[in-house]
Formats: structure tokens, C-alpha cells, sequence
């Protein structure tokens, strides 16, 4: 069981010109192997603040971030220890992986560099997580980033961010780059994944119907502060801070479209 | 009023590489006056290759292999689109079809103020205006898009991806044109500024009367605003319905596809299996 704790977190920026721009204010959270945390918000909320400051790109200003009760490192074998059990699945497929590198090397790094498995059953490692993240090693491993479909490339970064067996991943925006009709397919391999490794997973997206569907619980962020969080449903079907009503009423919503506009046919005919 | 403003008929796009790619293949649709059509599909369905292609937007290697598309003007004039020359063509762009471009917050010039931009529409399209009521026009389209007459001397990074996103709807706004065609407008706003913008269009919509044609691959977004919607799959439009009817009776194995990979927001859980 690991535990990370997001302890009274402020995060300020110096921004030129603007004086000071407070990203985070006071956010507190606890995220747990076994558990899908979801993080939404609108643009400049602070959700990859908080991501940023997770995997050690930015510092806070004020409180800490504590695994397993202990403070992050600032660097050294320590930081590295920390980064092995957190990892990250970013955006962007097409900018995250190497255009120059085989798939192939994208996994062998981190197998090679935590020294997960002995050297030589790092190809047999390989191809296990490919195949984890169903893709098939003799087609895929020997070609290029950008000889692979998004999908396939974002199972690509996740079977990377999965090589040095973290114990909690990061995934921020992981599907919305994707084409819809494969977005499904990669956000249940990413709950299949959370399931049998157990791992713990902040979900950060502005979409609050995936949200809902893919986590335990959710936070609503605003302007750097935590408004609201609970269990999905409770936040997302029973919202009680106006924040979270605001954007649940501005996400599409065909089904509660539709019934209001029945009613309101009927209503009109009587 | 239901008759029809653009009638495309039987039109096909060929990518002329090596293998050709029939991008779209013989679609027939009308677009009515004063109606939104939105047409959905995934990358590479040929939604942006069809609202280029009818405009004839279209550079080689694609080459139009079929089919005709008449424009029905509001002065009771039909234009074949295809017989134009580049001439008229340039005139008629923008003037009666104007367009709202994919990632339209950065189609702007970074050099220049908002307002020369606009100003530009007006000084090449109508050159008889004097130069007093083209600032009281482009004024006028700030105001009507709420991003306010001041803001004329602001330049496009001074602005947030909203308000640019807004700019670019008063530009296709400006020449009060009878089709807008908007290629995923609201794609990279978050969802709260979408909202916004979204109820803006609507609302220009029913006051200047003009029809749209709603290119985006969210489909839960197009069934909300659109009147009638086209999905689009390997070059073909698979289904045409009302908006409605594509919620509640899909007829089309691909439509039902769709429908099912967008999770609903409120509807029931386990389409994510947890």
C-alpha cells in the first residue's frame, strides 16, 4: 500500500507585469494504490499545477507533498526512487514519445534504468507490457512513433509509464487527444490496468462524464482551490457547490437535453 | 422557412496520391435556410475535406471527381459554385459563405491589431465603405460578439483563446453572410467557455438568420445544438436525421457505434468497466 499525501499546498507564481498569480491555495488530498481519484476543472484551474508539482517539476510554495509519510527528495537516488513509483501519462501521444527512438527503446529505458528485471529478460519485459497494453510486440516494437496510430501511441507511453511498476500514475487529459470511437478502449485499459496492478490514479480532465465513469471519487478544482469532492455520482449527479453546478450545466448533456425539451413541448401544448 | 439555401449533389473528392484516396465519396445533402447542420465523424471521415471541398477550398492533390453545388441566394439568384470563376469566386467567399477555421484562436495575424483584421474584410470586400463606417462596423461586430468596441487596439496574444475564438466568429460575422461554416470552433476551449460561445452562435443565429454548418467529432455537443445532424463515415454520410432522431432512433449501426463511445454524463455507470 502506498500513500501519497498532498499536504496544504499554495503554489504562487511571479508572473512579470501581473505581480504575483496564486495557482494552488491550500489543496489538500490523499491518493492511495488501489484508488481512482478524478481531477476536474476549467482552463487555469490549477490541475497541471498540481501535476506539475507531483512529478517534482515545480516545487510548492507553501505545505508538502509527503509518500508514505515522508517528504519528496530534492534529488539524487531518492527523487529517482520516488519518480519509479509515481509516473506520469501525459496528453499528447504525438509529443510525448521520441520521434527517433524505436518503440522498443521508449519501454527498455526505464527497464534499464530502474533495473526492473535482470538485463537479460529485459526483451521478454518488453513484450509483456506490450502486450499489457494489447498491442502486438512484433508489430509494434521495432517501428517508430510515428508509424503507429494515436491510440496505439498512447498505449505506447502507457506501457512505459507502467515499465518500472509504479504504484500511482498520474494520467492528465490521457483520452482527449484521441479519436472518440477509440477513447473508450483506452480509458478501460487504463481502469483494467488500475484494477489488477492496484494502482493508484489521479485522472485529471475537464470532461465530467469520464470522469464520473472512470473514478472513485471526485475533486472539483476552481481557481486553485478544492470546492468540492466525493464520491463521483454524489459530486457529479448531486453537485452542492455552485462551481460544480456550473459546469455540470454547461457539459453536454443529450439525455437531460432531450427530457427537458420534452417537457417543455408538453408544458407548451396544454 | 425550410427551403433549401445549399444543395450539394452527388460530390466526391479524390486525393490524387499514391494510392488515391477517395476522401469523400458522391455525397448529396441540402443545407435549409436558417438551420444548423452539424456533421460529425472521426478523423479522417472527410468532414473538413466536404465543408472545404463544396467551397472549392480544396488544393491539389485533392481534385473534385464528381457532383454540383448550387448555392440558392437570398435575392432569389441560383449560383453554380463550380462554374464561377476565381474572381467571382473570391467575391462570393466570405460574402455569402464565410467561415470559422479549426484552431481559429491562432488562424489570427500576431502583428496586427484585431481590428485592422476586421477593418480588411470590409476595405476588400466592400471597397466603397469610407473609412468611418468601417470602424463603426467593426465597432458594431466587437459589440455584437461581446468582446466590446475597446478592445479594437488590442492585439490577438492580449486576448484569451475565448475572446480570439469570438473575434473570429464577429469575422465571419462581418458581411452578414447567409452560410457560416464552422470547423470544430469550440475544440480547444474548456467547457464553460464553449457553453458561452455556443449560446452566443445560437443567438446570432435566430437574429441574422444565417444557416450553419457545425463540423465536430463531439457528438453529445452536436446533438444539443444542432438542428439536424450528418454523420459522416469513409467519405459517405451514413445517416442524415434530425438531431432528435439521431438520439433516439439511430438508424445506422456506425450512429449507434458513436453514440456508445461517448460515456454519459448522467446517464447509467459500467460503459467504463470498473
Amino acid at each position: 500500500m502506498t500513500t501519497l499525501e498532498f499536504s496544504n499546498v499554495t503554489k504562487i507564481y511571479n508572473v512579470r507585469g501581473s505581480g504575483q498569480i496564486k495557482a494552488l491555495d491550500d489543496v489538500s488530498f490523499t491518493l492511495r494504490s488501489h484508488q481512482t481519484i478524478g481531477l476536474v476543472g476549467q482552463s487555469g484551474s490549477g490541475k497541471s499545477t498540481i501535476a506539475k508539482i507531483l512529478t517534482q517539476l515545480e516545487t510548492p510554495t507553501r505545505g508538502e507533498v509527503l509518500l508514505d509519510g515522508a517528504p519528496i527528495p530534492r534529488g539524487g537516488k531518492g527523487l529517482r526512487r520516488y519518480r519509479q513509483q509515481l509516473r506520469m501519462v501525459f496528453q499528447d501521444p504525438f509529443a510525448s514519445l521520441n520521434p527517433s527512438h524505436s518503440i522498443r527503446h521508449h519501454i527498455e529505458r526505464p527497464l534499464r534504468l530502474d533495473r526492473v528485471v535482470p538485463r537479460d529478460q529485459v526483451d521478454a519485459e518488453v513484450r509483456r507490457l506490450l502486450e499489457r497494453v494489447r498491442l502486438d510486440p512484433d508489430a509494434v516494437m521495432d517501428r517508430r512513433p510515428h508509424e503507429l496510430s494515436g491510440g496505439q501511441r498512447q498505449r505506447v507511453a502507457i506501457a512505459r509509464a507502467l515499465a518500472s511498476r509504479p504504484a500511482l500514475l498520474v494520467a492528465d487529459e490521457p483520452v482527449s487527444m484521441l479519436d472518440v470511437s477509440i477513447r473508450l478502449g483506452v480509458l478501460n485499459l487504463l481502469a483494467d490496468l488500475q484494477r489488477e496492478e492496484g494502482l493508484g490514479v489521479l485522472y485529471i480532465t475537464h470532461d465530467l462524464a469520464t470522469a464520473r465513469h472512470f473514478s472513485d471519487e471526485i475533486m472539483v478544482l476552481n481557481q486553485g482551490r478544492v470546492v468540492e469532492s466525493g464520491p463521483a455520482d454524489d459530486v457529479i449527479l448531486r453537485p452542492r457547490d455552485p462551481y460544480t453546478r456550473e459546469l455540470r450545466a454547461a457539459s453536454p448533456d443529450p439525455e437531460e437535453f432531450f427530457r427537458a425539451r420534452a417537457a417543455q413541448t408538453t408544458g407548451g401544448a396544454r | 422557412m425550410t427551403d433549401s439555401l445549399l444543395s450539394v449533389r452527388d460530390f466526391s473528392v479524390v486525393y490524387d496520391v499514391d494510392p488515391p484516396v477517395q476522401a469523400v465519396k458522391n455525397v448529396t445533402i441540402d443545407i435549409r435556410r436558417g438551420e444548423i447542420v452539424g456533421l460529425a465523424g472521426e478523423s479522417g471521415s472527410g468532414k473538413t475535406t466536404l465543408a472545404y471541398g463544396v467551397q472549392r477550398l480544396l488544393k491539389p492533390p485533392a481534385v473534385i471527381t464528381s457532383g454540383s453545388v448550387v448555392f440558392h441566394d437570398a435575392t432569389g439568384d441560383d449560383v453554380d459554385l463550380h462554374a464561377l470563376d476565381a474572381e467571382q469566386m473570391r467575391r462570393f467567399r466570405w460574402d455569402k459563405v464565410s467561415m470559422v477555421f479549426q484552431g481559429a484562436m491562432n488562424a489570427l495575424n500576431p502583428v496586427a491589431t484585431i481590428g485592422a483584421q476586421l477593418d480588411d474584410v470590409f476595405r476588400v470586400h466592400r471597397p466603397r465603405m469610407s473609412r468611418a463606417q468601417r470602424r463603426a462596423e467593426v465597432d458594431d461586430l466587437l459589440e455584437i460578439v461581446k468582446v466590446g468596441g475597446q478592445r479594437r487596439r488590442s492585439y490577438p496574444h492580449e486576448l484569451s483563446g475565448g475572446m480570439r475564438q469570438r473575434v473570429m466568429i464577429a469575422m465571419a460575422l462581418a458581411l452578414r453572410p447567409q452560410l457560416m461554416v464552422m470547423d470544430e470552433p469550440t475544440t480547444a476551449l474548456d467547457v464553460l467557455v464553449q457553453r458561452e460561445i455556443l449560446k452566443q452562435i445560437s443567438q446570432l443565429r435566430h437574429e441574422f438568420g444565417f444557416s450553419v454548418v457545425f463540423i465536430t467529432h463531439d457528438l453529445p455537443l452536436l446533438l444539443e445544438i444542432s438542428d439536424r445532424i450528418a454523420i459522416m463515415r469513409e467519405g459517405e454520410i451514413v445517416e442524415l436525421a434530425d438531431s432528435e432522431r439521431i438520439w433516439t432512433d439511430p438508424q445506422h449501426e456506425y450512429t449507434r457505434d458513436l453514440l456508445r463511445s461517448f460515456p454519459r454524463l448522467t446517464g447509467e455507470r459500467g460503459v467504463v468497466v470498473r
